[in-house]
């Protein structure tokens, strides 16, 4: 295991009955770098993400996460240990108000036991508070805290992919995983979303791993670009080196004059 | 006795039973709302409880230590059902689990019918139902003004717990939904038990009420608690935890309010009457007062 990667992914092989999700799929991350996958609908990008965000066991292949092996673990184990993601359709707490969503990411590196909640120590007071302080700064950031009180399902569309993000982030994670975060964006938002991501990267020293279909995004933003296409890698390289990469122009970006359009 | 006096009587009387039937429903509904499990089982906890009590009693421990150790060994005993019983079907379907809970049932009712007998045993461990005021030909016993009190500051704590501390928003974050949390990393098993901890003490402390009301205790007390607790449960709205404290209140005033005026020949109907008005509800609006419309599979 190379300790010069944060994630490393090899012969990764998922298939749900006879269909192949992903074959023999593999990665080197080293870390503090953005990676863009693109490809076309079902090209087994979002099974990727579940697969490594645990949601889904993968038939064959072994995943390593800053140099642990992590290939079988739950869902709650992965996010413990650093990755982090949000969902091509938002998966808030719709309930929950925007500030509890937040805090409930917050406490997951807490220890705080059950009993000490119960008798309400004064640790565990000063502990509440101090992840309350947490979850409000993490708010401010991305300028959501004028909506702390309010339910998370009643937020703008806009807001809930942010908020989304916010809660990816409470978690303290190394690696950022993002499922589409432009969708349903025009490209002023988009804009904002970019540089948004930029800032997120540095304030917090993430990895950044993305799936977005909108071409001028990821051309900006990624340093490196995978394409899936039918659960297999169709080819990888730098973002310009995509651009003018034959087989992806014809499989998937098309014309290349209106390939930020969408 | 006058009507108004007639009234506020059958008013408290109301208020005590709704009382009790509150604090069931919501350890019904907390289990509910996280794991999707009608646990019939929680009844049974009542029954522990106050068989706990009793016999730590009469062993000779002081009433109010042996009421704290009684509904203590209550909340344990949930979390060891948790354990045993629940956490080795979990991700089985529904019914799997809805059936589980009756061979509790089945098990724990007749594990206690072996050890202590099946008969019936008095519990007049602090003289509860002795009316200890009267306002102008109105009796309250202390055992109502109990039920209400200490049902009020636990709905109070509870409200608190759930709304601010860390574990009480990840209940409610697991309840509203399951992929979220896993994805942030919230611990099943923590919130699942603590949520059985939490239910149990209170079926410990209702079923102190319970038993103290009737003046006495048998091994299948539990069961027509927990069936009115199921009824309280739909009219409030399954899983939720307000709509339990709604229903459970709905259901006492219900009851009492119905025997008070039907006539004396219809009064042995009264749970009759109890499961005409679930029959009601269900037919008419499925989701209960509060609850939400829909209702999505659980783990």
């Amino acid at each position: 295991m190379n300790a010069d990667f944060l994630l490393k992914i090899d012969a990764l092989s998922v298939s749900f009955g006879g269909v192949k999700a992903l074959e023999n799929y593999k990665l080197s991350l080293p870390p503090s770098r953005i990676l863009g996958i693109i490809g076309p609908n079902g090209a087994g990008k979002t099974t990727l993400f579940n697969v490594l965000t645990g949601f889904i066991r993968p038939d064959s292949g072994h995943i390593h996460f800053n140099g642990q092996e992590i290939t079988r673990w739950e869902p709650y184990q992965i996010a413990r240990l650093g990755i982090s993601r949000s969902f091509q359709n938002i998966c808030l707490f719709g309930k929950l108000s925007v500030l509890d969503n937040v805090i409930v990411s917050c406490q997951i590196h807490e220890r705080t036991s059950f009993l000490s909640a119960l008798s309400k120590t004064r640790a565990y007071k000063k502990n509440e508070k101090a992840l309350r302080e947490k979850a409000w700064k993490l708010l401010c950031v991305f300028g959501l805290e004028k909506h702390a009180d309010r339910r998370a399902m009643t937020l703008a569309y806009g807001d809930q992919r942010r908020l989304e993000i916010a809660r990816a982030l409470a978690t303290a994670p190394k690696l950022l995983i993002i499922d589409e975060p432009a969708a349903g964006m025009n490209p002023n938002e988009t804009q904002d979303l970019l540089d948004l991501i930029l800032k997120l990267k540095e304030k917090f020293n993430l990895t950044i791993v993305l799936i977005e279909h909108n071409m001028n995004l990821v051309m900006q933003l990624c340093e490196y670009i995978q394409v899936l296409n039918y659960g297999r890698l169709a080819a990888e390289g730098l973002p310009l080196e995509i651009q003018q990469n034959q087989e992806v122009i014809d499989a998937y970006l098309g014309d290349t004059n209106n390939a930020g359009s969408n | 006795m006058s009507h108004t006096a007639y009234f506020f009587q059958q008013f408290i009387n109301a208020l005590s039973l709704g009382s009790i039937y509150a604090l069931v429903t919501i350890g019904l509904a907390m289990v509910f709302s996280i794991l999707r499990l009608i646990n019939f089982a929680h009844g049974d906890l009542m029954m522990i409880g106050s068989y706990s009590i009793l016999m730590l009693w009469n062993a000779g421990v002081p009433v109010w230590m042996a009421i704290l150790a009684g509904i203590v060994l209550c909340g344990i005993a949930g979390v060891i059902m948790e354990r045993v019983c629940y956490r080795p079907l979990r991700g089985s379907a529904e019914m799997t689990t809805l059936l589980t809970s009756f061979a509790v049932v089945v098990l724990l009712e007749n594990g206690v019918t072996l050890l202590f007998g099946p008969n019936t045993r008095p519990f007049r461990i602090l003289n509860f139902t002795s009316p200890t005021f009267s306002i102008d030909s109105i009796l309250i016993s202390k055992i109502d003004v109990i039920s209400v009190v200490l049902t009020l500051i636990i709905l109070l704590l509870t409200t608190l717990f759930i709304k601010k501390t860390t574990i009480g928003i990840s209940m409610r974050a697991v309840a509203d939904d399951l992929t979220a949390s896993h994805l942030v990393g919230i611990r099943l098993n923590r919130v699942i038990v603590s949520a059985f901890f939490i239910g149990s003490l209170f079926a410990g402390v209702a079923g102190l009420l319970w038993s103290a009301r009737a003046g006495k205790l048998y091994p299948l007390m539990g069961f027509i608690p927990v069936v009115k607790a199921f009824v309280a449960a739909v009219i409030g709205g399954f899983g939720s935890i307000p709509g339990a404290v709604v229903g459970g209140y709905v259901l006492g005033f219900a009851e009492v309010f119905l025997v008070a005026l039907l006539p004396p020949e219809l009064q042995g109907y009264r749970d009759a009457f109890v499961f005409i008005l679930l029959i009601f509800i269900l037919l008419v609006r499925p989701q209960g007062i509060l609850g939400a419309k829909t209702m999505q599979r659980r783990i």
